[in-house]
């Protein structure tokens, strides 16, 4: 690395850090209901909103209701999506005259959007109207950020409870984050992006003229829009000439900025990131990373502060990253070194392919561990393109169940989770009684624990290998070989996580993967949101028992250690094999020259 | 289902406050302090004809105008329509193929040596506007060629149009080929 690169990364994990305890404090302030600077104003809003629902804002809520009410907003967010998808072409706000999407591909989208997970299986310019990016997909960005959130919170309550079987009340719990959080930010955010490019305008598309006009062939078409076919079954083709091109517009902005704080990572645009309206400055790519690893870095701080030791925070914030600036070095290096097949054609550099020359590698790099650390999906290069290994560091963060930082609360979720497991076994090995935070671990919580880690690893094993026992999914894929195979794991791990990143040469608009993605994606979010619930009502229920001789202590380097083992163990056991299948293999194959 | 009332009317607010308010307050604070940015940074001519952005990048194949770097968008490169990558493996045999053509090409129309990866290499949103500065240099000597310039005149408006890394550090030091384009066409008419 140079020294700009050197100083851009450095400062940016500095004023990262330099973020996370008071957005962490300021959280545990917003979901322990004390007053903030924005009290004065939101608080009338607040209870204007619970009057209008009819929520009492005191109540509390037993786990089974908690997660009760959680899965019926979310099933309603859902099906309203689903419903707008399904109307699109009969919907206001829609200058470009889109048709509706077709039924598999809105299913698979409402779920996508529902579950955080925002895979794409379209291209947003080209597929989706103003009114539905607005009111159905940047909503879901809100909403089901929030969600994610708020489950860290109970998860956290959990632990701080004693002899108590509520965990919180989901619907104040839902709006304060939304109204507190993540809309004062994003507002910010997206003013500031819009400074640096980011389009924000509800105008049609522009039509502009090229200096130099360019010309294709484009395939003859018959009356029933099959492409014709001369005597030798060549396709005929046409030359077209383009004098003028449309530039897409629209209000994104606006979404840009909590796609990427709700770490959702739906584009606006089909190449999300990378496009020039979506990120078009360094600036706003380091921006975009900052926000989308800013939310779920402050809910440890959070964690700490609500638990009463932030020492415990720390640790698990210095695993992620720890974890996160490997990946990035692992990454960067691997891309710097470049493709000797395409060097050996007379091409020097560092491998371009699909990626922005603005961002440089480094930014690149950043963005990808970070995107796939997190459950955020977004991305501002073709992960696809990357070569083998550095491909590899994308994917294998999405297997390890996005707990580097992790999507919005789920992340925490996912890590507490972690940590349980941890304790069990460090309990077993070295003869100590499980306990967290003065709380026992048993059977109860371990179930619930694993269920947590393993529901998308099993999800993503069982889905990949049913997608390559059907033909039809087979040719889906872009690239042939390892690379093939590579694309169809990424997709389910994706889709699993609840990540939406892709190795997008896939094409995943088919009847097939737009159902078993909605299945994986549904399963992947709502059995550990479940179990992290129910996890909390059993532990909110035990006594405190205060810490002895006996207990393992959690908040130290060698803990902090151990669990990034168990992390790391618990992922290489479950995918090592599909990864020497895929991407190092087909490292192998590409030093090899073949 | 006494749950049902609580979280329809939740969604519904919340509806009209993060998809119809948030939006709209953006835009309006957009409009107020960046008007050109929110509709798109298009720049005019001196007519006041809109003349496309230098943020979205546009195809040239022609001698005299420095090239982009390759695009996968579909039907044409460069088509605002429809933004996206190659996603081509590395190692896939047709995207070789592709590029050793396109190796092929530079070195037809002049380039010499090892090409730039940036000018073989399809960026990811097929819209990149910028070329590295030793993208950009490989195409000087066409470019003079083509136009009866001195290939010192290019390389000064090269270097006028070379852009610093964002604040002294951020990014890579990079050329916008619209802007550098308008520039050449601005200096023959004169």
């Amino acid at each position: 690395m140079n020294m700009y690169e050197w100083l851009q990364t450095t400062l940016f994990f500095v004023l990262l850090l330099l973020a996370i305890k008071p957005l962490g404090s300021y959280l545990a302030k917003v979901f322990q209901g004390d007053r903030t600077f924005l009290s004065p104003v939101l608080i009338p809003c607040e209870n204007f909103l619970y009057r209008i629902c009819g929520v009492d804002k005191d109540e509390e809520m037993q786990w089974q209701r908690y997660a009760w009410a959680l899965i019926l907003f979310n099933i309603i967010c859902g099906v309203a999506l689903l419903a707008i998808l399904l109307l699109q072409g009969i919907l206001p706000l829609n200058p470009q005259k889109l048709p509706a999407f077709s039924w598999p591909l809105a299913l698979n989208t409402a779920v996508s959007f529902m579950t955080n997970t925002n895979w794409q299986n379209y291209g947003g310019e080209s597929t989706a109207s103003y009114f539905t990016q607005m009111a159905g997909f940047a909503v879901h960005n809100f909403l089901s950020a929030a969600t994610g959130i708020v489950v860290a919170i109970a998860t956290i309550r959990g632990f701080v409870r004693r002899r108590l079987s509520e965990i919180g009340n989901f619907y104040v719990d839902l709006a304060r984050c939304t109204l507190y959080i993540l809309l004062p930010i994003s507002l910010v955010f997206a003013v500031f992006l819009v400074s640096q490019g980011v389009i924000q305008n509800f105008s049609g598309y522009k039509t502009v003229p090229l200096v130099q006009a360019t010309s294709y062939d484009k395939p003859k078409l018959d009356a029933k829009g099959k492409a014709l076919k001369d005597a030798k079954g060549n396709a005929v083709t046409e030359t077209v000439t383009v004098k003028e091109v449309t530039i897409p517009m629209g209000p994104v902005a606006s979404q840009e900025a909590i796609k990427e704080l709700g770490t959702n990572g739906g584009g606006f645009f089909n190449a999300n990131s990378a496009h020039p309206y979506e990120n078009p400055t360094p600036l706003s790519n380091i921006v975009e990373v900052f926000l989308i690893l800013l939310i779920s870095g402050s809910l440890t701080y959070t964690f700490g502060v609500m638990a009463g030791n932030t020492r415990q925070g720390w640790a698990l914030l210095a695993v992620m990253l720890a974890i996160l600036v490997t990946a990035t070095v692992v990454l960067y290096c691997a891309e710097t070194s470049g493709n000797p097949l395409v060097a050996k054609l007379g091409v020097h550099g560092v491998n371009m392919e699909g990626k922005e020359t603005r961002f440089g590698v480094i930014g690149t790099s950043l963005f990808a561990a970070a995107t796939t650390g997190t459950s955020c999906g977004a991305v501002n290069a073709m992960h696809d393109s990357m070569t083998p290994l550095g491909g590899m560091v994308p994917l294998s963060l999405i297997l390890l169940s996005e707990v580097v930082f992790g999507g919005v609360g789920t992340g925490l979720y996912t890590m507490i989770a972690f940590v349980v497991i941890a304790v069990f076994i460090a309990g077993l090995m070295i003869g100590r009684t499980p306990e967290l935070l003065g709380k026992k671990i048993e059977v109860r919580e371990m179930w619930m624990s694993i269920i947590t880690v393993l529901t998308s690893g099993v999800l993503v094993l069982i889905f990949s290998g049913l997608a390559l026992l059907l033909p039809s999914s087979v040719s889906s894929m872009a690239n042939p070989g390892a690379h093939g195979l590579s694309e169809v794991l990424y997709a389910f791990a994706s889709m699993s996580n609840n990540n939406g990143s892709a190795f997008a040469g896939l094409n995943g608009n088919t009847v097939f993967y737009n159902l078993s993605g909605a299945i994986a994606m549904f399963l992947g979010r709502f059995a550990p949101i479940v179990a992290s619930l129910a996890m909390a009502g059993s532990l909110a229920g035990k006594k405190y028992v205060p810490p002895s001789l006996g207990t393992l202590p959690t908040d130290k380097i060698p803990f902090a250690l151990w669990l990034t083992l168990v992390i790391l163990i618990v992922g290489a056991l479950t995918f090592f094999p599909a990864l020497s299948l895929g991407p190092i293999v087909e490292h192998l194959i590409m030093l090899g020259g073949k | 289902m006494k749950e049902l009332r609580p979280a329809l009317l939740m969604f519904l607010l919340f509806t009209v406050i993060c998809g119809g308010i948030y939006p709209g307050l953006v835009t309006g604070i957009a409009y107020a302090l960046f008007p050109s940015q929110a509709q798109g940074s298009i720049t005019t001519d001196k007519n006041h004809r809109e003349i496309g952005s230098p943020l979205i990048g546009q195809p040239f194949s022609d001698a005299k105008y420095f090239w982009p770097r390759p695009s996968a968008t579909a039907d044409f490169g460069y088509n605002p329509m429809a933004s996206g990558g190659s996603n081509s493996g590395p190692t896939n045999p047709d995207y070789l193929k592709t590029v050793s053509d396109r190796v092929k090409a530079q070195h037809d129309a002049g380039a010499l040596g090892n090409i730039p990866s940036g000018l073989v290499q399809a960026s990811g949103s097929g819209l990149d506007p910028d070329l590295t500065p030793d993208a950009a240099e490989v195409q000087v000597a066409r470019v003079a060629k083509a136009r009866g310039m001195a290939e010192h005149q290019v390389e000064k408006l090269l270097a006028d149009c070379t852009k610093d890394r964002q604040l002294g550090f951020l990014g890579e030091p990079r050329v916008n080929v619209l802007e550098l384009n308008l520039a050449l066409d601005k200096q023959e008419s004169r």
